[in-house]
């Protein structure tokens, strides 16, 4: 714990060195009299290194800097649902309140509204033993019970507990020693939250998406990446899944992307409803926002901090689906940072460290059995932006070593205007296996049959394909026109999804029943041609 | 704040535009400087770093002729600012704002930073009202709207200022009342290109303000103009509530200044030589477009890139593409077959026209139209790979019907010349195409 005082030695973009003693690796510090928020990030003897969060123009040799004590946290508490902020948690909509519609950044605004009232029903009395995470308690937050636990390190003995009408400015009680309960907590953004045990991946995540739902799933508490060159859909893709994604609670991180579409995914939650619970999907989703014009160090926390709430929320037992647009981003954030430290570069100039950074990262997904002993899920969608559409690129190839599912985006799926632009060759899940028993019970038994069949018939089209190329499509004999035709209608009617219509949200009963009509009527026409008829008549027979 | 100001003669290197300056007093980083050159000329440079008591600075405009000896340096106390003032409009300056067309400096209401401030998600107006381009490949296909960011990627020989040109020319927003003021930068322009656009600003009855850099000028007026088109820009329309499209030409000479300069700083460089943040330095520049909640004007913009050796993938249209809301995608092959403009709409994408067309904004059956029109388009280019192979004799009927339909929606569709369409215009000749070639509409 350092509260001292020191001064700027040096200061090189977003990089700042100091003589301030005491200080821990990852403590948040202050600096300069516009009291930017920075951290630490490098200690030698007699300096110290600091890594600023906001634009440091302006800033002068000699201006002081000092040391809170703590690294950078995230309140948790309730209020967050339906927020919107910054990389460093600071409430957006309020900041435009005080600022105006320009971020002229040094101003620290508390994520939780402190003065808003919430109707509190504990869960403890007299005596009650609390451990760290421990559920004192419950408000209503929107439409969810918001469980309001102790912190994972706190831990008393209940002295006094006080229900009905709270703010979180008071606290809740007081343990036997006197010390106060707190209705909300702290947490280091860079440091996962504990819990008791973790389970493999299991059940999927339904997404509406047909090429993703039935080719290429994705399974609670597991981790997923789409790659794709600018201009493939990655962030309507996104968008699509956080609005139909049967999760309870969405955290959505906008790194380094647009503003524009960022105010209008906003404008969409406001309109839009939950498929699930019909409820304005708003009340579901937490927004994190760092466009790609706003500080690039604090693009770089604002995954952190928004898995933090992530994890808070899935610590009550919730369901909570995480996406980031996008993850190079991020990485290029880190290659920013780690090139004004001077670092050794690696590959393409990123830190070596990237690899083992966003491993540890993804790690924190997960299905788990809480402190409380509930069990709630963390799933990780995140988007790449390879440069040049070259998927060979480091962020890439980081993430294909700890992803689950992998979905390419491909260009030229996106020049035929073919989304989601999902490259059925080249994609895979790794959750095939485990959630088949779910669909195989919840919808059909011939959901694996369908799939394999399905799958044949594209790989056939493409190997036919070639074919045609150099004989024509005349040249084809009629079963083989037949089983492109019918590919066709897999791609077209299938494969294709609309996100502005109807269509845009797909339930597995509706996916399977497209697929089943499609592959029966292919099975029908196959039979007629062998009975004789003629392509074009069987064709008919096939599509009625 | 100094009380007086010091003269420092303690220049102690010059490397290129850069120089080091010792024991130096509270430098502000971003701070600006002025040099006395030893045969009496005043130069601006600005903070970059600072290190304990050396200070680097960066000299706008050439450092030839410096010395270290009799070279004085002296710091102002601010950061560089733009003035401004409604006076601005329908004036000429050069990459250091100084008034190029003969009068004198207006004088300014009021001065803004030069970098601009983020504008904060929470305050931006969705983009969402029509303009109307008179091109059916961008109003039909790839509809522009106010506050988007749409690069024009070009290539070398193409005729990219003919097409901005045009626009320019018939752009019309949704409220005819209303007018565009462009504001126009000029980065590295050749003369003969300056001409051109000079000529067309001044056929323009609305105003205009322009920032020109040449060819033959410092290549760090290449990082200023644009940021200082773009504070004029908001200045206009979210002070004035102006409609303003701003109008950057060529993107890549903007990104090759920034090379350089990198490279001065002795900056570890990226792809292609390209400084590593140049992603975060182009977004400072595009991100500046939008409308702001309760509030009248809006930016639009239209960059113009052109892609070396004709590179989509090229870090500067794929750093590019990935901050801006689409691109309009010239051809090469179009415009050997003659058609204007040369716009190839496969490639081509505007991410916000689902929020400008439709009943009440163009017309019901836009997207349907669209949709259409691309999808029989991209079978027919598809088509002509096979075509190539196995001969048009070796095709079906319908194969070869849809290659033609490729080739009239090129030079019908496509190819208007100069002249101006609705959009009501564009989407009937749409449709006149599809019907001709009896192709369903849905």
């Amino acid at each position: 714990m350092s509260n001292s005082s020191g001064a700027i030695q040096s200061i090189s973009g977003p990089t700042v060195s100091s003589d301030l003693k005491g200080l821990k690796l990852y403590e948040r510090v202050y600096v300069g009299h516009a009291m930017l928020t920075g951290e630490v990030v490098r200690l030698e003897r007699d300096k110290v290194v600091i890594q600023v969060y906001e634009d440091t123009r302006g800033l002068a040799v000699g201006e002081p800097v000092k040391g809170v004590g703590m690294p950078l946290t995230v309140r948790l508490g309730p209020g967050l649902l339906g927020g919107m902020f910054d990389g460093l948690q600071r409430p957006l909509e309020r900041l435009r309140e005080e600022m105006g519609p320009f971020i002229t950044g040094g101003r620290e605004l508390y994520a939780l509204d402190y003065m808003k009232r919430w109707e509190f029903s504990p869960a403890l009395k007299e005596n009650d033993e609390v451990a760290g995470g421990t559920v004192l308690g419950t408000v209503n937050e929107g439409a969810f019970k918001h469980y309001i636990m102790s912190g994972p390190e706190e831990t008393g003995t209940i002295d006094k507990v006080r229900g009905g009408s709270i703010s979180l400015d008071e606290p809740l009680g007081e343990y036997k020693d006197h010390r106060e309960i707190p209705g909300c907590h702290e947490w280091p953004v860079r440091i996962a939250r504990p819990y008791r045990k973790k389970f493999a991946p299991a059940a999927p995540i339904v997404t509406g998406q047909r090429s993703i739902d039935f080719l290429f799933p994705l399974a609670r508490g597991g981790t997923a990446i789409f790659p794709g060159g600018f201009g493939t859909g990655k962030t309507i893709l996104e968008q699509s899944i956080a609005k139909f994604a049967d999760v309870d609670i969405v955290v959505y991180v906008g790194c380094g992307e647009r503003g524009n579409e960022m105010a209008d995914m906003i404008a969409e939650f406001e309109e839009l409803r939950d498929p699930w619970t019909k409820r304005p999907l708003r009340e579901r989703t937490v927004l994190v926002v760092n466009t790609s014009n706003m500080p690039v160090a604090a693009r770089e926390a604002s995954i952190y901090t928004a898995v933090t709430m992530a994890e808070y929320y899935r610590d009550m037992g919730y369901h909570v689906l995480f996406l980031a647009d996008s993850l190079s981003r991020w990485a290029e954030a880190l290659r920013e940072i780690s090139a004004s430290l001077e670092e050794m570069p690696g590959e393409e100039g990123y830190p070596t460290y990237l690899a083992s950074r966003l491993s540890g990262f993804l790690e924190r997904a997960g299905i788990v059995e809480t402190l409380s002993g509930k069990i709630g899920s963390l799933s990780m969608i995140l988007s790449v932006s390879p440069p040049g559409g070259d998927f060979t690129e480091p962020v890439t190839q980081a993430c294909l070593r700890t992803m689950g599912s992998f979905l390419m985006l491909d260009t030229s799926l996106a020049h035929r205007r073919h989304y989601p632009a999902i490259n059925w060759f080249q994609s895979y899940s790794l959750y095939g296996g485990e959630v088949a028993e779910y669909y195989r019970t919840k919808i059909s038994p011939a959901w694996d049959e369908l799939l394999k069949r399905s799958k044949q018939i594209l790989q056939q089209e493409e190997a036919l394909r070639e074919v045609a190329e150099i004989v024509g499509a005349e040249g084809l004999q009629d079963a083989d026109r037949l089983l492109m035709r019918t590919a066709e209608r897999i791609r077209t009617d299938f494969l294709q999804q609309n996100s502005y219509s109807e269509d845009a949200f797909s339930p597995p009963e509706k996916t399977f029943s497209i697929m089943n009509s499609i592959i029966e009527s292919h099975d029908l026409a196959a039979e007629k041609l062998k009975q004789g008829v003629s392509l074009e008549e069987a064709m008919k027979y096939g599509e009625k | 704040m100094r009380l007086s100001e010091h003269l420092y003669r303690t220049i102690s290197t010059i490397a290129g535009p850069l120089l080091f300056v010792e024991s130096v007093q509270e430098a502000r980083v971003g701070e600006m400087v002025t040099v006395h050159t030893p045969d009496g000329r005043d130069m601006e440079a600005e903070v970059l770093e600072i290190d304990g008591q050396t200070t680097l600075i960066e000299v706008y405009g050439t450092t030839q002729g410096l010395d270290i000896e009799r070279t004085t340096v002296s710091f102002t106390d601010a950061a560089k600012k733009v003035p401004l003032s409604p006076d601005i409009v329908g004036r000429i300056f050069n990459g250091s704002f100084e008034p190029k067309d003969g009068a004198p400096m207006f004088i300014p209401e009021k001065r803004m930073p030069i970098t601009g401030a983020p504008i904060n998600p929470a305050a931006r107006a969705r983009p969402a009202d029509f303009i109307e381009t008179g091109f059916t490949t961008i109003d039909g296909l790839n509809t522009l709207v106010r506050g988007q960011k749409l690069p024009i990627f070009s290539c070398a020989g193409l005729p990219s200022k003919e097409v901005v040109a045009s626009i320019l020319k018939n752009s019309r927003l949704a409220d005819p009342a209303k007018k565009f003021i462009v504001v126009f930068a000029a980065l590295g322009l050749t003369f003969h290109e300056y001409s051109f656009y000079m000529k067309t600003l001044e056929a323009m009855k609305t105003g205009y303000v322009a920032f020109v850099n040449m060819a033959d000028e410092p290549v760090m007026e290449r990082l200023l103009a644009p940021r200082f088109a773009l504070t004029v820009a908001e200045y206009l329309a979210f002070e004035k509530g102006m409609d303003i499209l701003v109008i950057i030409t060529d993107m890549t000479n903007y990104c090759d200044a920034l090379r350089e300069i990198s490279t001065a700083r002795e900056e570890l460089p990226g792809r292609r030589g390209y400084p590593g943040y140049m992603y975060s330095d182009l977004a400072s520049l595009y991100e500046r477009a939008g409308r702001i909640y309760g509030r009248e004007g809006s930016v639009t913009m239209l960059p113009v890139v052109t892609m070396p050796e004709d590179d989509i993938t090229h870090p500067i249209p794929d750093l590019t593409g990935y901050i801006t809301e689409g691109q309009i995608v010239l051809s090469r092959e179009l415009h050997q077959k003659g058609i204007f403009p040369p716009i190839d709409v496969l490639p081509s994408l505007s991410r916000l026209m689902q929020k400008g067309i439709g009943k009440g904004r163009t017309r019901a059956d836009h997207r349907n139209v669209a949709n259409h029109l691309y999808k029989y388009y991209a079978k027919g280019r598809d088509l002509r790979r096979l075509e190539a192979i196995v001969g048009r004799d070796g095709m079906t009927k319908a194969d070869i019907l849809m290659l033609d339909f490729a080739d009239a929606f090129e030079t019908g569709l496509v190819g208007q010349g100069m002249a101006r369409r609705t959009v009501q215009e564009s989407l009937d000749v749409g449709l006149e195409l599809m019907k001709k070639f009896s192709l369903e509409v849905v």
